[in-house]
């Protein structure tokens, strides 16, 4: 069939986490896929936010402004889901990727978005944890709610939840 | 035998690990016209199966794919 050969295979993928491994994991798998030809969308969401942000403070009421102080910076403060010990974690895993010559989440994410992955904030997520549009690095899209990203997963030939 | 291929350009891939590898094959593959070939060589044993992968996703083609003193020397065909 014509269409079968034309068409752009895609891939879907939600990203709840903000751990290091499961970010790691996250745009190796959208670098990949853009590389093969998919086109991909990233549907960031409460703890995966953090990955797409820049590396300023976010809060307005007392709460928020706790919350990002505590969970506050960019894709570079993301600790791994095991062995986290305080950074400790971070500084051990980031010496041994380091040695292995494998890239730093953060290359991994701008490479993300130069191969042209399509980066998205959940609207509800941002307004729940305070973090605006206005704090996420160049080329995320306008925030968007779990019906565009149904759009989305239903047309994808790869649909993911991390 | 690859010296009978014409290569039209060399990538070093050296070094990189995944997904890297073949991110570079598939940046530097419009940089070569429709036919042309691209060497690259590159450590990461992974890309033994990812390079091979990228080209059937993609409809292009691997002319050879092979360990050469412990580096694997690809050559890559643009085919579309």
């Amino acid at each position: 069939m014509p269409e079968e050969e034309t068409r752009q295979k895609s891939l879907a993928m939600v990203v709840m986490s903000g751990d290091m491994d499961k970010l790691f994991g996250a745009f190796i798998i959208a670098t990949g896929a853009a590389a093969m030809g998919m086109e991909v969308t990233m549907f960031f969401t409460f703890w995966g936010l953090r990955a797409i942000k820049k590396n300023v403070s976010t809060g307005k009421t007392l709460f928020g402004k706790m919350l990002g102080m505590m969970y506050g910076g960019d894709i570079t403060k993301a600790n791994p889901s095991k062995f986290s010990f305080g950074g400790m974690g971070r500084w051990m895993f980031g010496k041994m990727m380091g040695n292995h010559n494998v890239s730093k989440l953060i290359e991994l994410r701008d490479l993300a978005v130069t191969l042209g992955v399509n980066m998205y904030g959940c609207q509800m997520s941002m307004d729940v944890m305070e973090i605006p549009q206005e704090t996420f690095i160049e080329g995320v899209k306008e925030p968007v709610g779990v019906g565009f990203f149904i759009m989305k997963a239903q047309d994808a030939d790869i649909q993911l939840f991390i | 035998m690859s010296d009978e291929i014409k290569v039209d350009l060399e990538l070093d891939l050296k070094g990189l690990l995944c997904p890297l590898p073949m991110v570079k094959v598939s940046q530097n593959i419009s940089k070569v016209e429709v036919g042309e070939v691209i060497r690259a060589v590159a450590t990461d044993p992974g890309a033994m199966a990812d390079i091979p992968a990228w080209a059937k996703s993609t409809g292009n083609e691997v002319l050879q794919a092979e360990k050469v003193d412990g580096e694997f020397v690809f050559l890559v065909k643009r085919v579309k």
